[in-house]
């Protein structure tokens, strides 16, 4: 059973997430308020501070979770589709493995959302202190779930369609 | 086609179409993409339209600022943000560039003020202690200007009073600006109605403004005829009717204070205009004293010493105060090569004027004649101005106006501007002059004993002790030989008289003869009486014959 439409959707998702990419990136993911003032992180910024703070395994691993691999992620896809698009015979077996690690990663960058929302669930304490995501974390949460749609959508048997043509 | 009644029969109905589902659902994926860019541009156009304006601060140090993390408050509620803080180009200043809301911009003029809130201790507050755990912040007040503005000066200071408190600002100039200080409460009635917004230091260096604020509605109590006074600390006053202790409030024994009070009959006065500038004075009396508007500028020209004389000394007459010293200056007349001291004089007529008298002029002497052929008139009948001591420990000197009607006449003149009062010098003067005069008699004297003509004299005298020892030569030469002829004829006199007389020269014998010749003669006139007394008949009869 194939996937109906796979190309179109796959596509109308991904330009979803790409738009959401934006503002996932720009806007304030986590708002922290304590008593000494309150603070808004975008996900740059966390990581920055991070870094500049000393525990740059931390920052690196957020660097690459919650802005590489959602890049690399559409990248991959963009790849898919065209090459499925212009019917390109080029390294079927290649682009085959290079979806199913799309697949798989795209749960992990649910990383950066996970801990806001541990972070939102736990800090707590009102006037002390509270955090609460910012709207960058619902456009992140949304580049996150379109880019599983989309490579879900996505039928890698079209990339086998090509080879069959040309074959035949 | 409502018309259309229902067709039961359905012959015509036409084949089936397969309408690819796929179609529709193809173009419902689409949907999402177009509510991500809708949600997204929404997003991107809400964001900068409420990107407000971006302004910059200048503060002296960048204390407790933080870029990204101070915030900018109006009232405690976040306006804006620090997104920088760097240096001026001249590294004298810190600028710190802040974005504000959206809401701000129409509130950005000219003078709306910032600074830095900070844990702060002034006039008797404590004030930013929540800075304290939060962190500074940024607080503002907003202006009333209509001139817009994006680049501001942070204030060191917070403003004392924020422009929303209603109430209206005066004006103060005092001398010093004593132990007053911004926050320092102002008292009406020992209510305290206000505080002062600022100080700061005259132009020219000659005194203090300050600036107050009264809290509506108090401030309507300030009118024209309104005198503020300094009620800092204690005031002890020891006078004829004991010790009078006079103070505001505990407040402002410990930080100071200005108290203010309408002149009684001033009090319908309207209020005065915001801004009004007030003198301060430096206590109670002194801002209560009735101040006369009416006064006339004399001018006393004394030749004597004025030290111990100030300006505001007082002029004195027949113990009233009817006027001060205004200046005191030097003078010196090239004509007669003489200096003098021209003191400047001011007396309130006001001061003569009996306030319970309500004749026509209420009593006022020099009402609505010319004062200055009043004062002519004074002048000729001995009004005089004369320096007395008023203090004789601290030598202080007062004027006095009085009467003397031995002094020497003087011409008042009339033109003069302002007139001159004539003067009498003081009686330490005239004692002094008095042993001056001595003096220079004596210093005459001496004088013309200088001017003997020792010289002549002692020629004179040469001549005369000349003429004396030509005299006595010529004595010498013809008196004396013809002396001394006289002097031995004169010894021999004498020798020969001594010869006579001594005891062999005859003269002595003869006399001892002639002596002798008269004792016996007394004998004989003895045996004579004798006889006589034992035979007194002898006188008749005779003597008789010795009956042997």
């Amino acid at each position: 059973m194939r996937k109906p439409d796979s190309i179109t959707r796959s596509w109308a998702l991904l330009i979803a997430a790409m738009i959401c990419y934006i503002p996932a990136n720009v806007l304030p993911v986590m708002q922290t308020g304590s008593l000494f003032g309150s603070q808004t992180d975008t996900i740059m910024s966390g990581v920055v501070y991070l870094w500049s703070s000393g525990s740059w395994p931390l920052a690196l691993l957020i660097f690459f979770a919650s802005i590489t691999v959602p890049m690399l992620k559409m990248l991959a896809l963009i790849v898919l589709l065209l090459s499925v698009q212009f019917r390109s015979a080029w390294r079927p077996k290649g682009r085959t493995r290079l979806y199913r690690v799309v697949e798989f990663v795209g749960r992990w960058s649910m990383l950066d959302i996970f801990v806001i929302g541990i972070l939102v669930a736990l800090v707590q304490f009102q006037a002390l202190a509270t955090i609460r995501p910012g709207p960058g974390a619902l456009a992140f949460g949304a580049v996150v779930v379109l880019t599983m749609f989309a490579a879900l959508a996505f039928d890698p048997r079209l990339i086998w369609d090509n080879m069959d043509k040309q074959h035949g | 086609m409502a018309e259309t009644p229902r067709r039961p029969d359905l012959p015509d109905i036409p084949d089936a179409v397969a309408v690819p589902k796929s179609r529709r659902s193809l173009q419902l994926v689409w949907v999402i993409p177009i509510v991500a860019a809708l949600v997204g541009g929404w997003l991107a156009v809400k964001t900068i339209l409420e990107q407000g304006p971006t302004i910059t601060i200048s503060f002296k140090t960048g204390e407790g600022l933080e870029a990204g993390k101070t915030k900018i408050k109006y009232k405690d509620v976040e306006i804006g943000t620090v997104t920088s803080v760097r240096f001026s180009k001249d590294v004298k200043r810190v600028i710190a560039t802040a974005e504000l809301t959206k809401e701000s911009e129409p509130y950005l003029v000219e003078d709306m003020q910032f600074w830095v809130v900070r844990p702060r201790i002034s006039g008797g507050s404590v004030s930013g202690l929540g800075t304290l755990l939060g962190g500074s912040y940024i607080g503002t007040d907003l202006g009333k200007s209509t001139q817009k503005r994006r680049d501001f000066i942070g204030l060191e200071v917070p403003p004392v009073i924020s422009t929303d408190v209603p109430g209206r600002q005066f004006v103060l100039h005092a001398d010093t600006l004593g132990s007053l200080d911004i926050g320092v409460p102002i008292f009406f009635r020992r209510f305290q109605v206000g505080q002062v917004a600022a100080y700061d230091l005259d132009k020219d260096g000659k005194g203090v403004t300050l600036k107050i604020f009264i809290n509506a509605p108090y401030d309507q109590y300030v009118n024209g005829n309104t005198r503020f006074w300094n009620a800092s600390g204690i005031d002890v006053t020891l006078d004829a009717s004991g010790i009078t202790v006079n103070t505001q409030s505990l407040v402002s024994i410990a930080i100071g204070g200005i108290a203010f009070q309408t002149l009684a009959g001033d009090s319908l006065l309207p209020p005065a205009e915001a801004d009004t500038a007030f003198q301060l004075f430096s206590d109670r009396t002194e801002a209560l004293k009735h101040k006369e508007t009416i006064y006339s500028d004399l001018i006393v020209v004394f030749r004597e010493s004025v030290r111990g004389l100030q300006v505001g000394a007082p002029v004195d007459f027949f113990g009233i105060t009817l006027g001060e010293v205004v200046a005191i200056k030097t003078q010196f007349n090239p004509a007669t090569a003489d200096f003098s001291i021209p003191v400047e004089i001011r007396i309130f007529p006001e001061r003569l004027t009996s306030r319970y008298l309500k004749g026509p002029k209420g009593g006022r002497i020099a009402g609505s004649e010319d004062p200055k052929k009043f004062m002519e008139g004074l002048v000729e009948h001995g009004f005089r101005a004369q320096l007395r001591t008023g203090n004789l420990l601290t030598g202080q000197l007062y004027i006095a106006l009085d009467f003397f009607p031995n002094a020497p006449k003087v011409k008042f003149d009339t033109s003069q501007e302002p007139p001159e009062i004539p003067v009498v010098p003081s009686g330490l003067q005239a004692l002094q002059k008095v042993l001056t005069e001595v003096a220079n008699k004596l210093s005459n004297i001496a004088g013309a004993l200088e001017k003997v003509p020792y010289g002549e004299i002692s020629k004179n005298l040469n001549e005369t002790l000349q003429s004396a020892n030509s005299l006595m030569k010529r004595l010498d030469k013809e008196i004396a030989p013809e002396a001394r002829d006289v002097l031995v004829e004169a010894r021999k006199s004498l020798t020969s008289a001594q010869q006579l007389m001594s005891a062999r020269g005859p003269l002595q014998q003869d006399t001892r003869e002639a002596m002798r010749e008269i004792a016996r003669a007394a004998e004989a006139l003895r045996v004579l009486a004798d006889y006589l007394e034992r035979h007194p008949e002898a006188l008749i009869r005779g003597k008789q014959e010795d009956k042997k």
